[in-house]
């Protein structure tokens, strides 16, 4: 079929802006960086008006094949989760860049072309259809990562970068061996194919292992979550927005893409391990985010809640489940990037993250106020953003199969409540008393171009959510009949209710 | 046969052999004068060696009644150690002109060339006795050239080193050959193998693992890789370069030859020795480097422990194995030669060459063109994708699942983390520090450009190499099976 190769376009568009940004100065760097993503983000938005959604649309779209060598190919295609997760990458990049426009002084090109060629290994990470090309695109994402933690983070910054790449590398290398297996076994390396092939379930858990190794390390999942406080917290502001925003959703990705679907009795056998672990994540980690005194390092932690949501409704086996873990996946990239940059608006004024420092916001920048309004609701999951949605669908997922795990999880929704009002009526409320804070100035133009976008989105996916639940709808019915026959029993048994009969005109009505 | 088709056959090593006498006479009679000119015929001998490799060379064919194979195996190796040579050759005046102490020699070309000719007998070796031979005309050459700055304590120190221990490991190799010969009745390798595939005895066992051990001290794997840091750190430079490539590609494919072809029906024998030996390199290469303060001593550990990676295809003992170490070693030398290359401009303003690691500090500043090409090979070599360095990773990690060694790869791979823990300390220092004063080593036109060469063959650009690169050692593994 040959048609137009788009996704190899928004993968060559940054890759040339970085090689450009290298030779040249900081002012043209940082516009030939913007334009690029805003580019890529309107080739983004065309590729999500050109996904096609009918009934009869084909699971992989956008398809692109070139054998490169032994079972090696470059295979690019998407589905409708990886084209809603290359959405939140391509619409993050450029408020990124604009968020870096003022605060990186030093070595800018090098800063942009860094960032440029995250953006190009994200997006095919998402895209790659074959599985050694995905392992590519994956493990040389630490590449830039490093060096953006490494060169512009804050004062602990080389103990952080080390910590993320070796764990990160740790996590992902034995995940490589199980690939070469499943490549000889299967005889191919392609995921499509791959998703379809049953390997025989002893073989599975331990391949199932091996991908949890590499992929609970990216989620992050506790107790291996510990290299993101440290990475989030001494990255440069828009460094954590990617962090938080994308790179975390890899994980979350690979399970959706690789774990459930190549190894569905595995994944129901080991189900009470992640239900476990998610459990124990939301609940710990959210009690640590309660006593931060780094603001950084708290909406760290809640990130870590959050993605336990996610892990848990991934692995309920149902289509409710899926979607929510979908939804907490893109409104969580949303939120925390948008709570990062939050942070880094009052970061860049007075140059901390302690929170006792601030007090009183409200009073001198009531427009940064009420917009970090938004985010905090937004992220304690107020019915009517973003994050409402993914989380009652993830939890009524969840519940479908594990009661008690539910209740658990659910609780961290209202710890969630507890620690960012916390963080909210600190920073924000209060008196105004300290003067190096009464001179802070409100928002200024840039940085309400970076937040209103994604307080418009976050809104938007909290009001009308079937936007963004229809691409990936058909996807998750797949995957749901595909891992059906392994599905664990649930232990709340829900029962179909039995409908009063309805007056015949009333429900005529309801039906238009 | 004829004799002159058989010596066709080995018309590489003809070529020099003869080139190594005739340019040692003009060095006899030309003195100092002629090195320029002896080095750049040197640099030709070599090249005129590689294209006489697209003969019969590489034909599959057998000579002397099966004492030399001429095969695609012994053709891709030689490939790579002639250029391998030809590099160490074309770096050296440079090093040894900014260098106080001894000036380049004319001896030096003629040097690598005997050792080119002696690489190209242990390679192309279908007898021990060949073998032998080949060894310690390449062995002998590399003492030589490991002391060449007779006026460095350590050089002569590294020399007298690599001597006495490069004897003892001939020793053990001669005495594991001589156990051989006499349970088997042969030095052929054809007839060592129907020995091995029949009755075992405990004599050819104690052979094996003589043998084995002697491979191990001319890769320097664990346990015999001591003298490895000592006579990289006393070596000139391009001598070390040179040792880290060509020898070491040699003495790799002479192994994989002998363990395939002349021990291949007891390969559940020498993979023990050979799992031991990998899992062994890849652990104290790693840890054993993070303690170092010198960047040479450093590559000599990172030396040790890419042998074990590559030892993980040795140990799947098949043809795709084979074809891996083959990948590795080609991908490996290109990396190495890279880094030494970076290595030679670490000069201050006088021209003295620095080797502390913390010299380093801040390169990306001070040079940011030379820092941007250690980044790449230091990330290749931890095998980061998507430098070649990773691909060279995956064919040996896909060799040895493919033979059903799950917990040598397993372990392999993990024990690749410790490793990429150094290479990052590289990057952390040109890349997080505070610059320190600025190297003034200035690449030339030669060096500039094969530092370019070597970035770009392992960037991801390289990539484009990897089709032709996996079929050709495919090809060559094929000619061993």
């Amino acid at each position: 079929m040959e048609h137009f190769p788009i996704l190899s376009i928004m993968l060559a568009v940054p890759a040339v802006a970085a090689i450009l940004c290298l030779y040249t100065n900081a002012a043209t760097a940082r516009w030939i960086a913007l334009i690029a993503t805003l580019v890529d983000f309107a080739l983004g938005c065309w590729l999500w008006a050109s996904f096609d959604l009918g009934p009869h649309a084909a699971q992989w779209q956008f398809v692109e094949f070139q054998p490169v060598f032994g079972r090696f190919a470059y295979a690019l295609g998407i589905d409708g989760f990886a084209l809603m997760l290359i959405m939140l990458s391509v619409f993050l990049m450029p408020i990124c860049i604009l968020a870096s426009w003022e605060a990186i002084e030093k070595r800018v090109p090098e800063y942009m072309a860094a960032f440029l060629v995250t953006e190009v290994l994200m997006i095919g990470t998402f895209a790659a259809q074959d599985l050694l090309l995905f392992y590519v695109f994956f493990e040389a994402g630490l590449i830039p990562m490093y060096l953006i933690i490494g060169i512009w983070g804050g004062a602990n910054r080389i103990y952080a970068s080390y910590k993320f790449f070796l764990y990160t590398l740790l996590g992902s290398v034995v995940m490589l061996i199980a690939m070469l297996y499943m490549i000889g076994v299967a005889g191919t390396s392609d995921i499509p194919k791959l998703m379809a092939y049953d390997f025989d379930p002893h073989v599975q858990t331990w391949l199932w292992l091996a991908f949890f190794a590499s992929f609970a390390v990216k989620m992050p999942m506790w107790p291996v979550h510990t290299w993101l406080p440290d990475a989030h917290v001494q990255a440069p502001t828009a460094g954590s927005v990617i962090l938080a925003g994308v790179l975390l959703k890899l994980g979350g990705y690979g399970f959706l893409r690789f774990s459930l679907p190549m190894f569905p009795e595995a994944s129901a056998q080991l189900v009470w391990l992640i239900f476990g672990l998610s459990a124990v994540a939301v609940i710990y980690t959210s009690l640590v985010a309660l006593v931060q005194s780094d603001m950084k390092k708290l909406i760290a932690y809640s990130s870590v809640a959050h993605m336990a949501i996610v892990t848990g409704g991934l692995f309920a086996f149902n289509q409710q489940g899926i979607e929510g873990g979908m939804m907490v996946m893109l409104g969580h990239g949303l939120v925390s990037g948008a709570l990062f940059l939050c942070v880094g608006v009052i970061y860049d004024r007075l140059h901390t993250r302690e929170i006792d420092r601030y007090g009183g916001l409200a009073i001198n920048m009531p427009r940064y106020a009420a917009l970090f309004m938004l985010f905090t609701m937004a992220s304690v999951g107020l019915p009517g953003t973003s994050n409402f949605v993914g989380e009652f669908l993830g939890l009524a997922g969840m519940y479908k199969v594990s009661t008690t795990m539910t209740l658990l999880c659910t609780t961290g929704i209202i710890l969630g409540a507890a620690y960012m009002l916390y963080l909210y009526r600190r920073v924000v409320f209060g008196d105004l008393t300290k003067d190096d804070v009464k001179a802070m100035p409100d928002l200024s133009l840039r940085e309400i171009l970076t937040l209103a976008p994604i307080a418009a989105v976050v809104l938007w996916m909290g009001v009308y959510p079937e936007s963004f639940l229809k691409p990936m709808r058909a996807d998750t019915e797949r995957l749901v009949a595909r891992i059906e026959r392994a599905s664990p029993k649930g232990d709340s048994l829900p029962t179909a209710g039995h409908p009063a009969a309805k007056p015949a005109h009333e429900a005529h009505g309801e039906a238009h | 046969m004829g004799y002159s088709a058989q010596l066709l056959m080995t018309l590489p090593e003809v070529v020099l052999g003869l080139g190594a006498i005739l340019l040692m006479l003009v060095a006899a009679w030309g003195g100092q004068g002629s090195t320029r000119a002896v080095s750049l015929a040197a640099v030709a001998v070599l090249i005129g060696a590689g294209i006489s490799l697209m003969g019969p060379a590489s034909a599959g064919g057998s000579a002397f009644g099966g004492l030399y194979r001429a095969d695609m195996f012994a053709a891709f190796a030689k490939a790579v150690i002639f250029a391998a040579a030809a590099v160490s050759i074309l770096i050296a005046p440079k090093f040894f002109a900014t260098t106080s102490g001894d000036d380049l020699r004319p001896e030096y070309p003629v040097l690598i060339l005997l050792s080119a000719a002696g690489m190209g007998m242990m390679v192309s070796a279908g007898d021990l006795m060949s073998l032998y031979v080949g060894l310690e005309l390449q062995s002998l050459s590399a003492y030589v050239l490991a002391s060449f700055m007779r006026r460095d304590a350590r050089s002569a120190e590294a020399g007298l080193k690599y001597f006495v221990l490069g004897a003892l490991a001939s020793g053990i190799l001669l005495y594991g050959i001589s156990l051989v010969y006499g349970f088997s009745g042969t030095t052929l390798f054809t007839d060592i193998a129907q020995a091995y595939a029949g009755p075992k005895s405990t004599g050819l066992l104690f052979g094996l693992v003589f043998v084995f051990a002697g491979l191990a001290f001319k890769i320097s794997a664990v346990p015999f890789h001591m003298w490895t840091p000592d006579v990289y750190e006393g070596a000139p430079t391009p001598v070390t370069a040179f040792f880290a490539s060509a020898p070491k590609m040699a003495a790799m494919a002479m192994a994989v030859r002998v363990a395939t072809e002349a021990m291949g029906p007891a390969v559940h024998d020498w993979r023990q020795i050979v799992v031991f030996a990998a899992l062994a390199s890849i652990a104290l290469g790693a840890f054993g480097a993070i303690g170092q303060k010198n960047i040479k001593r450093l590559l000599a550990y990172s030396s040790i422990n890419n042998v074990g990676f590559a030892l993980i295809g040795l140990a799947a003992g098949t043809q795709a194995g084979v074809a891996s170490v083959l990948f590795y070693m080609a991908v490996y030398v290109v990396m190495t030669l890279g880094c030494f290359l970076v290595v030679l401009q670490m000069r201050d303003a006088e021209g003295n060459a620095i080797e502390s690691l913390d010299s380093m500090a801040g390169m990306s500043r001070t040079r940011p063109g030379l820092a941007l090409a250690m980044m790449i090979f230091m990330f290749a070599l931890a095998g980061i994708p998507p430098l070649l360095g990773f691909f060279a990773k995956l064919e040996v990690f896909n060799a040895a699942t493919a033979a059903g060694l799950f917990p040598l790869a397993v372990l392999g791979i993990i024990g690749s983390v410790p490793g990429a823990f150094y290479y990052l300390s590289i990057i952390k220092r040109m890349y997080f520090d505070d610059p320190a004063p600025k190297y003034e080593g200035r690449p030339g036109l030669v060096e500039g450009g094969l530092l370019l060469a070597a970035s770009v063959a392992i960037s991801p650009l390289g990539m484009l190499v990897l089709p032709c690169l996996s079929a050709w050692t495919a090809l060559a593994a094929k000619s061993l099976f």
